[in-house]
């Protein structure tokens, strides 16, 4: 594994980008189908982000908050778990500690650093349930968690009744939690296109980026994470306790999921209300997918992802459907998923292959050398 | 092999979830060609939905009625715009600024969740006339808040439904639990008790936001509804978009009643099988505050601040086009009664659930 191979790198990297452009190709054979011309949308959507320095932004700060949730998913998936959560334990983790952000009277820098530390204790709680269950009682993870998105909706639609966390503005048929003090508003970092910041929470998101490689390619952990996860009686064996690790890696991807909410909450939204983006946690399961839960890979797909959902907004004004872009998505997935199928099998064979022939070389060898002995 | 299988379910999940993303996130958004042909100095409309969109039956489309309407009677441009999944208030700052950037004048965002990112724009574009529905919590010189008073209709229709059950049960079926579906709620519900005390109300919500899916799932709303009519309810309200079309058809099944919401549903041709059973209407007319407002920036007079449009200026009220309903001479004259009595102050309805 030290030695880069250059045939997996080229597989690693082919993949996606197969999948990609096959997705685009399917794309415009729908375009065609429907008869339209098969390649404007997308240079319109190129145009559109390279023109406008504002929409830059939107995409890079979008690319922010589903680069975390990836993240979270793939945090998961390295364990061989499905966290298909992410989206509830981040909705609940941005409500409850925009709540706890309002309601704590601390200065500024001391109230972000308590609503961070509670959206991730809140995500991991969350996220904790479903790991309880699945090592105690033995429950798909994959089940229980897309239940507890349910009963978050829930929980966040009773919590915000104006009786209990919720506020609600005269005139307004919106609820909120109330607006953070400017003092916790995480400053953003200016552009060229006036009044449009770059979260400043995407520092934390690279640092993260960094850290997730860390731990998993360069701990003890993560080796066991990864071994756990690759094969859970290979790991067992080599004394790793399996359901710590299922609890341990679910603990963490839910508190990752729990700071997807912030570059929002801290940067831009202030408050969490009936408005605040759901859906986000799936997003992050694509990206994850298409990332192949490396986080440069995870980048590019987050990065790819956002563009895709803010470009495609100029399609609707110039006599395109902007769901076009969500086709796209779709297949994308579809696509990535063949695609690393493919590959993989392709990769397995050829290395059955070449242990076949070391196999071959060192039988004849040995025969050679030792011609009493039996090979093995 | 295990790993294997668990990646591809994973997979099929994912995009399985992808997919019907894309499936309610939208409905059926229509292309907006009408647009960009103004020459200067003419009036060009931008319009922005909220999540729904257009072909929602409802609320959105609506909206859309009033901006076409508009756009044909003065021969003018205009362009509609729905929002992507998943956006935050970034996003729609951007599509307004983008509207407003381009010369659209005016500029109107169809929902309350429009409220602040206008707030925000319509102080980067003073010449330009912007308009909220839903919303008047925030104002500005150039911010025109269209309100209705859903509260005061609910209350009509809820007088109709507490004097014609015959099982002394009616039945409100919300589809998101939203504050402004909880007005619904609260004018329907005082309005059966001020009736007939003995009337007992039951609510029910589809859905809780951010999942929004009560207001276009058809099947839910009927199997809501259908729930609802076992329990022995013979009249339904639904306030629930696109799902009530399904309550109607569970109500047609049993031959009971329903009310129809925002339209006189009696007459919209998706319901045309059903439309018996919807024996009235509470109207919110979205489509002719949108037209107004519009109509008053053509005139070069734009209305600004709040426009609360209620039973007084029709801008609520509830329907007579269902003939059965409309011979019930005594229920109207009641219902009549009633409404002067809430344009003249004597009723006060209540906007929020006790």
């Amino acid at each position: 594994m030290k030695k880069i191979d250059k045939e997996r790198l080229i597989l690693a990297v082919a993949a996606p980008v197969l999948a990609v452009a096959f997705a685009m190709l399917l794309s415009s054979a729908i375009l065609l189908a429907s008869g339209r011309n098969p390649v404007e949308p997308y240079a319109l959507m190129v145009d559109y982000a390279v023109v406008n320095p504002d929409v830059q932004v939107l995409i890079v700060n979008r690319t922010t908050t589903y680069y975390l949730a990836a993240l979270a998913v793939a945090v998961g998936f390295r364990m061989n778990l499905f966290n298909i959560g992410v989206d509830g334990q981040y909705r609940l983790a941005a409500m409850l500690s925009a709540a706890v952000g309002t309601a704590v009277p601390l200065p500024g820098a001391l109230r972000m650093v308590v609503i961070v530390v509670t959206a991730m204790l809140v995500g991991a709680a969350w996220a904790g349930i479903a790991g309880i269950l699945k090592t105690t009682r033995g429950v798909s993870e994959v089940v229980s968690t897309i239940m507890l998105n349910a009963i978050a909706t829930s929980l966040i639609a009773y919590l915000l009744q104006p009786s209990l966390l919720g506020k609600r503005l005269e005139g307004s048929n919106d609820l909120t939690t109330g607006e953070l003090p400017e003092s916790a508003w995480l400053p953003g970092i200016p552009t060229s296109a006036p009044g449009s910041e770059i979260y400043g929470f995407i520092v934390v998101a690279v640092l993260l980026g960094i850290g997730y490689w860390f731990l998993l390619n360069r701990t003890r952990f993560g080796f066991d994470l990864r071994a756990a996860g690759a094969s859970e009686s290979a790991a067992a064996a080599s004394g790793v306790n399996g359901r710590r690790m299922v609890l341990t890696s679910i603990l963490l991807s839910g508190a990752l999921a729990g700071l997807t909410g912030m570059p929002l909450l801290l940067g831009e939204a202030h408050e969490y209300n009936l408005a605040f983006p759901a859906g986000v946690g799936f997003t992050g399961i694509t990206i994850a997918l298409l990332g192949r839960n490396n986080p440069v890979g995870m980048a590019v797909g987050a990065l790819l992802l956002a563009f895709l959902k803010v470009t495609s907004q100029t399609l609707d004004s110039n006599g395109y459907v902007k769901e076009i872009a969500e086709i796209m998505e779709g297949l994308i997935v579809i696509a990535v998923v063949v695609a690393y199928e493919t590959v993989r099998r392709w990769g397995l064979r050829r290395q059955q292959q070449r242990v076949g022939e070391e196999l071959a070389r060192t039988h004849q060898a040995s025969q050679d050398k030792v011609k009493k002995e039996v090979p093995v | 092999m295990r790993r294997v299988s668990k990646i591809t379910a994973a997979v099929t999940t994912a995009a399985a979830l992808a997919l019907t993303a894309t499936a309610c996130g939208s409905g059926s958004s229509g292309n907006s060609n009408e647009s960009s042909s103004a020459k200067d100095g003419e009036v060009k409309v931008g319009l922005v939905y909220d999540i729904g969109g257009r072909g929602d039956q409802s609320f959105n489309d609506a909206a859309y009625r009033g901006f076409d309407k508009a756009l044909k009677e003065f021969d003018i441009a205009g362009e509609d715009k729905e929002p992507s999944d998943g956006e935050s208030d970034a996003d729609k700052e951007q599509r307004l600024t983008e509207l407003a950037r381009q010369g659209f004048n005016p500029v109107i965002g169809v929902g309350y969740a429009y409220a602040g990112p206008i707030e925000k724009v319509a102080k980067k574009f003073p010449d330009t006339s912007f308009a909220v529905i839903d919303d008047s919590s925030r104002k500005g010189e150039n911010i025109a808040n269209l309100v209705f008073s859903e509260e005061q209709g609910s209350y009509l229709v809820g007088v109709a439904a507490a004097t014609l059950t015959k099982t002394d049960r009616v039945g409100f079926l919300g589809g998101v639990n939203t504050p402004l579906i909880q007005k619904f709620e609260a004018g329907f519900e005082q309005g059966v008790k001020d009736t007939n005390k003995d009337v007992k109300v039951t609510t029910q919500y589809i859905s809780q936001p951010p999942d929004m899916k009560g207001f276009s799932s058809p099947a839910d709303g009927k199997k809501v509804a259908a729930g609802m009519l076992d329990q022995g309810i013979d009249v339904i309200y639904p306030a629930a978009g696109a799902s009530g079309g399904g309550a109607f058809e569970a109500i047609a099944a049993e031959g009971k009643m329903g009310i129809g919401v925002d339209s006189d549903q009696y007459q919209q041709k998706s319901l045309e099988k059903v439309k018996d059973v919807i024996i009235t209407s509470m109207t919110k007319n979205v489509e002719g505050a949108v037209y107004e407002f519009i109509k008053s920036v053509v005139d070069g007079k734009p209305q600004t601040g709040v426009k609360t449009h209620d039973l007084s200026d029709d801008g609520v009220g509830y329907s007579k086009s269902n003939p059965a309903f409309a011979e019930n001479a005594e229920l109207i004259k009641k219902l009549e009664a009633v409404k002067k009595d809430i344009i003249d102050g004597k009723i006060e309805v209540k906007s929020t659930v006790s």
